[in-house]
């Protein structure tokens, strides 16, 4: 990038770059929490000025105890702990599924010609309308939610990693050829690393998916998981608790995105994406 | 000594077309040349006259149409399957530095001994000679896009040398430098050939480029591609910048600039 270019051979402008760094990294965490800080004062205002009734919009007070409760209920850490395995467990088999046959498409024209048509179409068909007939399938258990969220994030891994396979430059391909690598090789050291940030592009996208098709899973059918504790407290007015699940499910869903960015900085630190990303 | 029989490259009748969507395309007519071990030659000649072709051939990146290829006298095609033996030979430097980004300069150049199983810690050492033989000390751990551009063609130099090939094949090096750079460029180039004493096969479109560098100059012409002429250059080593200044050099710019205008105009003159 131009900054570090100029931050080799010229000092004062190194430290101005230096500090517009820090000014990057450090604003969020100042505008981030007094921009939340309005929004609950406003949402706070709002319900006791318009006499909003707790049943509708419960007050950000009467949701933090009610979030508080739910973290010293032991059954809401068993749902948690469900929604978490049929996202991580669903994201997994994705990840293999979507990697591989991502690479593979890549590399052979006639397969992705031969798979193309379905591969197009399971990204067409509304996939959440199709939970149901999984519930019919797979059961009330966490079996069916795993494959939703599976069915869900296989799909930006898969196009992802294919087009990160087939964006590799020409140039590096010829260095891999007169270097006489074998085709391994090739992979490790040029078509994987190459294809990275794609593949974690893709893995972004598809573990908010994943989370996604667990919890619409769980709203379905079965017993347990954060998507039946919320359906059961809307059931029972319980909407303080409701907006506590959804405050969990929330929590839940950053730390997933996030650890995908954590991984990308450890993975890619040479690509431009991994040095200004929240 | 064995290595004196046979040329560092020998070009055996080759002949390349390339098949594209319309007719096919006649890149090189039928080239014998044989060059000579520890020479430094260079290809000239106007745009698509099949420099690049003949580099890629010699470097085993594409195949020739007929004809044979040889590098130390080893046939670098057997049965369609390019030969490791002659392979290992040859180091490609490309017109852009080619190098990995994900790599830091230090693995870029070490990347072929990577892959020729070579331990880690000769890697290192021999990357560091390296390094300073091209000029880059220092640079090691850098990120390639934290380098500027005639440091990152010194690297990927250094990663051509990195297995120590008998052959350097290089493809406009430094065409994207711009000429104060170059010349600095050219003056290296030189000083690593004197030091290493390899064979030497680089592609320019700069007469006064390769007047300067070369032993001899191949001469292209275009449609079909094909060898021209061959001047022998024959200024002793080093040679330093003023040489270009020098009359005899001049005149031999001349001649090829002559010559290749002549080149341009039956050129066009086919193509009317
Ligand atoms: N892959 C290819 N497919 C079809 N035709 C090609 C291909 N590569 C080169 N050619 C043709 O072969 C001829 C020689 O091309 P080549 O790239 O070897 O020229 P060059 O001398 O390197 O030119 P330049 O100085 O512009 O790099 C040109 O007419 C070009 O159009
Ligand atoms: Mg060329």
């Amino acid at each position: 990038m131009p900054d570090d270019a100029r931050a080799a051979s010229l000092p004062p402008s190194a430290a101005l770059a230096r500090r517009r760094r820090m000014t990057d990294r450090a604003l969020p965490w100042i505008t981030t929490p007094v921009l939340a800080g309005l929004l609950i004062l406003a949402w706070d205002l709002y319900v006791r000025l318009a006499g909003v009734s707790p049943l509708i919009l419960p007050r950000p007070g009467a949701v933090w105890q009610a979030w508080l409760e739910l973290l010293r209920d032991p059954r809401a850490w068993h749902h948690t702990w469900m929604t978490v395995y049929a996202t991580l467990t669903g994201f997994a088999y994705a990840c293999v599924l979507g990697i591989g046959l991502g690479v593979l498409i890549a590399r052979a024209r006639w397969l992705e010609l031969t798979l193309n048509p379905f591969i197009v179409a399971t990204q067409v068909i509304p996939k959440v309308a199709l939970v149901p007939l999984f519930v019919l399938w797979f059961g009330f258990g966490i079996t069916s939610k795993v494959i939703v969220a599976a069915v869900l994030s296989f799909f930006p891994i898969l196009t992802n990693t294919a087009l990160g396979v087939k964006s590799i430059d020409e140039g590096h391909r010829d260095v891999m050829v007169s270097l006489n690598a074998s085709r391994w090789q090739v992979f490790r050291r040029l078509e994987l690393p190459s294809a990275l940030p794609y593949i974690l592009t893709g893995l972004e996208v598809g573990i908010v998916l994943a989370i996604i098709g667990a919890i619409v899973g769980e709203y379905l059918g079965g017993s347990s998981g954060l998507g039946h504790l919320l359906i059961a407290r809307l059931n029972a007015f319980e909407t303080d608790g409701m907006f506590a699940v959804l405050m969990h499910m929330s929590i839940l869903g950053f730390t997933f995105y996030f650890s995908i960015g954590a991984l990308r900085r450890m993975l890619i630190p040479w690509h431009a994406s991994a040095r200004l990303k929240v | 000594m064995a290595e004196a029989v046979h040329p560092a490259i020998a070009f055996g009748a080759v002949e390349k077309w390339y098949g594209t969507r319309d007719e096919p395309v006649h890149a090189l007519a039928r080239t014998d040349l044989a060059v000579a071990d520890g020479e430094f030659l260079v290809l000239l000649g106007p745009s698509g006259c099949g420099k690049t072709t003949m580099l890629r051939m010699i470097g085993g990146l594409i195949e020739p149409s007929s004809g044979e290829i040889a590098i130390e006298g080893k046939s670098l095609w057997r049965n369609g399957q390019r030969q490791a033996q002659a392979l290992s030979e040859l180091g490609m430097v490309f017109q852009d530095a080619n190098l990995f980004p994900w790599l830091s300069i230090e693995k870029n150049i070490a990347l072929p001994l990577e892959l020729k199983g070579v331990p880690a810690p000769e890697r290192r050492a021999r990357a560091a000679a390296l390094m300073r033989l091209v000029g880059i000390e220092g640079f090691g751990k850098r990120w390639p896009r934290e380098l500027s551009g005639g440091m990152r063609q010194r690297a990927a130099i250094a990663r051509a040398l990195s297995y120590e090939p008998r052959i350097l094949l290089m493809d406009e090096p430094f065409g994207a430098l711009d000429a104060m750079t170059r010349e600095a460029m050219n003056m290296e180039l030189q000083r690593i050939w004197l030091e290493t004493r390899k064979t030497i096969v680089l592609v320019t479109h700069s007469i006064a480029e390769a007047v300067f560098l070369a032993d001899r100059v191949v001469l292209l012409s275009p449609r079909p591609g094909r060898v021209d002429r061959i001047e022998r250059i024959a200024f002793a080593r080093p040679r330093m910048p003023d040489l270009q200044s020098s009359a005899e050099f001049q005149a031999i710019v001349r001649g090829l600039r002559h010559r290749l205008n002549e080149i341009g105009e039956e050129g066009s003159g086919h193509a009317r």
